[in-house]
């Protein structure tokens, strides 16, 4: 049916398209002007976009785009810029003795910001968001005074810097407990185990902690010292307080002693910079347990 | 615009317009994927990338098991927030043996495309055992029983002859002693010199500190080379990449 003679038409409509579907027509109105020009418009900048931008696949590479602009170019020129920005105060920290640091008030609160920044990104999985440490997990509260291998911020620095029990770094500090479960009898780790619980004033069995006093002097003294003072140039843990690394339980102790203990912190002299150990160990040092 | 109007003769005409609806189509996929193939900056050449040993890849496979990838990425974006959170920036030769890839899509725990290394053994075992016992605001489920499902190189060779189907370089050699390096990458006792040769920086001990290969020494041992191949003391990124 021609659309011109179509009597279904009224004075004043438009042309149809002479499309029918079932007796439906089609008006042909124009596109809105506004959305003709906007729809152009898209289409020259893409073009545009595309010599700015890195776009058109060439025979070995696309085009590198007249901006020169790339991903990597962009981050590492946004590295760099706060790198330049914090150089200034990173040598100022590798060039201050570690100690006067926190005599240093503008040095002190750029080191504590930037060591808890870097506390946040790489000790707090282990340590703990607020450095509590994980209780009985072996993961130590640095928030205390109760240091396994020194307190001194200089202490702090070599643990970070070095780590501990680790197998990448040979200046690791290092200390082995040995397995007692192959060395002592079943009875015998059991008088140790009660009298452990005595010197850290536990509940205990007063006998076998007395059978187990002269146990002790023999194979732990030598390094918990002959009160389980402890001693840091070996990690040995403090026994005769009431802070655990491991739990001070009779069932925790008792494990302790039979397969002994092996924390491994990683050395972090391969992973950060030495401003950043040092900030980190300043905020460390300043958590309130710093000797 | 005589040439529009014959327009009716496609659209009324059922199959003819879906054949060149294909065609149009394709013409759009080959302008925007067939380049990928011969760019030569699609995939850099990077030095240290290697097929993943038979533990990892069996550690892979738990991990994709497990949905992992659902709250884990493995996509370090080249911004500078998550290049100095997580480490230098992924390279696509760093994926180009995973079949199929873990980038993932959504972070509700953290990326994990370096995380080799970053954690102790005991750590990881623990984390699994319970999450929230080292990150107390931690929503990751508890994954104990990885402890307890042991795993055997029963299929390993088919593993890898599978990997090998859809490209990843596995050579004869590395089939035939893939049962052996399965068993040496967990076992302290056996000789590993043949799994390091083959697959140099693999790490070798009892991941998870209990007899036998469970599941837990496979996941471990995949996490634990997790964005270690490529030494970035030495690679010097290309910008226009």
């Amino acid at each position: 049916m021609s659309a011109k003679h179509d009597p279904s038409r009224q004075p004043g409509d438009p042309e149809t398209t002479g499309h029918e579907w079932d007796g439906i027509r089609e008006f042909n109105n124009p596109l809105p002007a506004w959305w003709l020009w906007i729809f152009y418009a898209t289409i020259v900048w893409a073009l545009i976009y595309t010599i700015l931008y890195p776009a058109w696949p060439m025979l070995t590479r696309a085009t590198p785009g007249v901006l020169g602009y790339s991903t990597r170019a962009a981050v590492a020129a946004e590295i760099e810029r706060f790198e330049r920005t914090n150089e200034p105060w990173f040598q100022r920290l590798v060039d201050t003795e570690l100690a006067e640091i926190e005599a240093d008030p503008d040095l002190n609160r750029f080191a504590r910001s930037a060591g808890a920044a870097v506390f946040r990104a790489h000790c707090s999985q282990c340590h703990g968001a607020g450095a509590a440490g994980v209780q009985a997990s072996g993961f130590p509260n640095l928030r205390d005074d109760d240091w396994l291998w020194g307190g001194t911020i200089e202490e702090i620095h070599l643990t970070i810097t070095h780590g501990i029990r680790n197998e990448t770094d040979p200046d690791a500090r290092w200390s082995q407990m040995p397995a007692f479960g192959e060395l002592l009898e079943r009875e015998e780790i059991e008088s140790l185990v009660q009298y452990v619980r005595r010197i850290s004033a536990q509940p205990h069995d007063a006998a076998l902690a007395e059978a187990g006093a002269e146990l002790f002097l023999e194979n732990c003294a030598s390094c918990h010292g002959e009160d389980g003072e402890g001693n840091q140039a070996l990690g040995a843990p403090t026994l005769n307080d009431a802070i655990w690394l491991y739990g001070g339980s009779e069932e925790a102790i008792r494990h302790t002693i039979t397969y002994s203990r092996w924390g491994v912190m990683p050395a972090f002299a391969a992973r950060l910079r030495e401003a950043e150990i040092r900030a980190v160990a300043a905020y460390v040092h300043q958590l309130g347990g710093g000797q | 615009m005589a040439i529009l109007d014959r327009h009716k003769a496609i659209e009324t005409h059922a199959t003819l317009l879906l054949v060149l609806s294909f065609l149009v189509v394709s013409i759009g996929g080959i302008v925007q994927i067939a380049p990928l193939f011969y760019l030569e900056n699609t995939i850099e050449k990077v030095e240290g990338v290697r097929p993943y040993s038979p533990l990892e890849l069996t550690g892979r496979n738990i991990y994709i098991r497990e949905g992992c990838y659902v709250c884990h990425s493995q996509m370090i974006r080249p911004m500078r927030d998550e290049v100095e959170r997580y480490g230098h920036y992924s390279l696509a030769a760093e994926s180009m043996y995973d079949h199929p890839f873990q980038w993932g899509s959504k972070r509700t725990g953290p990326d994990l495309a370096r995380v080799g290394g970053r954690y102790s053994d005991d750590w990881h075992v623990q984390h699994f055992i319970n999450p929230k016992s080292v990150v107390p605001e931690s929503v990751m489920p508890p994954y104990a029983y990885l402890l307890d499902r042991m795993v055997t190189p029963q299929h390993i060779e088919d593993l890898l002859r599978t990997n090998r189907t859809v490209g990843v370089p596995y050579t004869d050699e590395m089939i035939a002693n893939a049962r052996a390096d399965f068993l040496a990458q967990a076992d302290p006792d056996r000789d590993p010199s043949g799994l390091l040769e083959r697959y140099p920086g693999a790490q070798v001990r009892n991941f998870d500190g209990q007899p036998g290969i469970s599941e837990m020494d496979a996941l471990i041992a995949y996490l634990q080379m997790l964005g270690t191949l490529v030494d970035f003391s030495t690679f010097i990124p290309d910008a226009s990449r």
